[in-house]
């Protein structure tokens, strides 16, 4: 993907750098390849790269092949091909060494009923032969705590709404500070103030440095959160980059309202702008490559042609694209569940 | 974007980076973790007052029906329990040991890893990262704990209800010598002890099952419907020359252990065959969840 350097580094925020070569890949997967036993193949040759220090969207409908890639990351399947590597070690041969520096919540929140939100918790805590019993209660209450859960520890997860196991879910991947925080669709069940939270959440953990592999069907919530975003789309990579470089692959629209429409098409075609649209006083069109890679160079220029020929402009502008817009560009298909 | 902010303005404390080692009490702590939740689900704790009841309705029913002798029928020892309380305790082992206690091991081994998969808590106990092998180890000594507990109520349950209703004593053993009841009662204790481990070549098969399929009820059923089959078998007398290699072939031997001297070779026999099982399953079972596609 052909590197937009002005607008990856407002939206790269935090310590990932710009560039995303110097940081060495949290995620990196060749060939990753995985055909179940019935033939059906989940992921296909799948080439993902996820930054250190980024906050990474992995995009998809349901169907297409996120949570299977998630479970070879994980090292809970085998890969049919091809190879994975999580923290710099391959898997699943390095489960041991590396997950317990990671966070995971796969597919959805899993309990025992019959146990209280804590004992879940100091359940999922002694399974890591890395984490310290001593600290074990301590890291539980604020795990709790950091998902909101503090006031309901004490009551069977039975009883848990779909909200609540949820934050349960999150609260057992953080019960230790990780490096890399996987989240199959985290904002699952929850309510509008509850995936606000949630997203703050996640900010505040990128902000300690954690990388965050968030994989969601839900576009807008990748574009407020993530810095980074791959798409897949029956079981294949579409794209990968940053999100600020997957909205601009949507080509922004430029945007002039003027009673004068008829010679504002003139002049913009003249000047290159594509695919002109006129909607009464209002004329739009395809914002020509070169204005994406340097905004300064040519709008102002096609904003003076208008003005010289007459047209009276009440305003000018270009529209930004949005990542709906990319995904859709990309794969030329509406955001439903694959077949 | 207010919370972006305010979020990057609370001073962030840098995440650890490398590898964690793990330590001693770490390791163990999923042993401590499978033991408590074996014996705080409410089946296995059902299954625990199934198996303390029995006991209490043979003495019961002994006790009731004393006198009218039906020449010698019925399980084992029961017609020596007028006489000794103690005698309760063989008898109901020997009642429990074909059916009731294994059926109970049965459904706790064949649940352990079926029952995590299918409620999808295995896959966050792989993530911990649990480990194959050391769940599998823990799950293993959980159903071994379970045999024991299992074996220690029928005969506690059985020990308290014969004290309770017929008389305890000295106690005359099958080859006729009589023993001090101190004696008797160590005998009973490594009876006890001989009975949870004859249970543990079907832990083993049961954890073998339990690794085969993702629902728990279907683990459950098969381990259960093995131990019936197995039985059944063991009782068809063309088959003698298999029999020997059946796991409950040599259950009832330990009423060997109530003869003046002890008569081991059966016993042993026994043990070994458990050990044989205990190795041959419990390495299918790790072969078969080590190299496993966990998919739900």
């Amino acid at each position: 993907m052909a590197a937009a350097p002005g607008t990856a580094a407002s939206a790269a925020g935090g310590a990932a750098s710009p560039a995303g070569a110097a940081v060495p890949a949290v995620i990196r997967t060749s060939g990753l390849t995985k055909r179940f036993r019935g033939g059906q193949l989940a992921v296909d040759g799948l080439d993902l790269t996820v930054p250190g220090g980024s906050v990474f969207g992995f995009l998809g409908p349901n169907g297409s092949g996120k949570t299977t890639t998630i479970r070879m990351l994980m090292g809970l399947i085998a890969p049919t091909s091809g190879a994975a590597s999580v923290l710099g070690s391959p898997m699943p041969q390095s489960v041991s060494a590396v997950l317990p520096r990671v966070g995971a919540l796969i597919e959805g929140p899993a309990l025992y009923g019959f146990l209280s939100g804590r004992d879940n918790l100091v359940r999922f805590d002694a399974a890591d032969p890395t984490a310290d019993p001593r600290t074990r209660s301590r890291r539980v209450a604020e795990a709790l705590d950091r998902v909101g859960l503090a006031a309901a520890a004490g009551k069977k997860a039975r009883a848990y709404s779909l909200g609540m196991k949820q934050r349960l879910g999150l609260a057992s991947a953080l019960l230790r500070p990780r490096e890399l925080l996987v989240l199959d669709e985290p904002t699952n069940g929850l309510d509008p103030q509850g995936m606000r939270e949630i997203r703050a959440l996640v900010r505040e953990v990128a902000a300690e440095g954690t990388t965050v592999f968030l994989s969601s069907h839900l576009l807008d919530e990748i574009e407020q959160v993530c810095t980074h975003a791959a798409v897949m789309s029956r079981g294949r990579l579409v794209v990968q980059g940053t999100v600020a470089e997957l909205a601009a692959g949507a080509r922004g629209r430029l945007v002039v309202r003027t009673p004068d429409a008829a010679e504002a098409v003139r002049v913009l075609a003249a000047h290159g702008v594509a695919d002109l649209r006129t909607t009464g006083d209002r004329v739009d069109g395809e914002t020509p490559a070169e204005a994406a890679a340097d905004p300064d160079a040519l709008l102002p220029k096609l904003c003076a042609a208008l003005v010289e020929a007459g047209v009276r402009v009440r305003s000018f502008g270009t529209e930004r694209g949005s990542l709906e817009d990319a995904f859709v560009a990309l794969t030329g298909e509406g955001f439903d569940v694959a077949g | 974007m207010s919370q972006a902010e305010a979020a990057t303005a609370a001073v962030p404390a840098p995440v650890p980076r490398g590898p964690r080692p793990r330590t001693v009490p770490g390791v163990l702590a999923l042993f401590r973790s499978e033991l408590s939740i074996t014996f705080r689900r409410l089946r296995t704790l059902a299954l625990l007052a199934i198996l303390a009841a029995l006991p209490v309705l043979i003495g019961v029913v002994v006790k009731v029906e004393t006198g009218g002798s039906g020449g010698g029928g019925g399980p084992a020892f029961i017609a020596q329990v007028t006489q000794n309380g103690l005698f309760l305790v063989f008898t109901s082992l020997a009642v429990t040991l074909p059916v009731f206690l294994p059926m109970a091991v049965g459904v706790v081994a064949g649940d352990a890893v079926a029952g995590e998969a299918a409620s999808g808590t295995l896959r966050y106990l792989l993530v911990a990262p649990a480990g194959r092998t050391r769940l599998l180890a823990a799950k293993f000594c959980a159903a071994l704990a379970f045999c024991a507990a299992a074996t220690l109520t029928v005969a506690l349950a059985a020990l308290a209800t014969g004290a309770a209703l017929f008389p305890l004593g000295r106690v005359t053993l099958l080859s006729g010598e009589s023993v001090p009841f101190g004696e008797a009662l160590l005998r009973a204790l490594l009876i006890a002890g001989v009975v949870a481990l004859s249970l543990a070549g079907l832990a083993a098969l049961g954890l073998f099952v339990s690794t085969l399929t993702g629902s728990g009820i279907a683990a459950m059923a098969t381990t259960v419907g093995l131990v019936i089959t197995v039985q059944i078998l063991d009782g068809i007398p063309q088959l003698h020359a298999v029999q020997p290699w059946l796991f409950p072939h040599y259950w009832l031997s330990f009423a060997d252990l109530l003869r003046q001297p002890m008569y081991l070779d059966d016993v042993l026999r026994n043990l070994g065959l458990q050990g044989l099982y205990t190795a041959v399953f419990g390495a299918a079972a790790w072969a078969r969840f080590t190299a496993r596609d966990i998919a739900a």
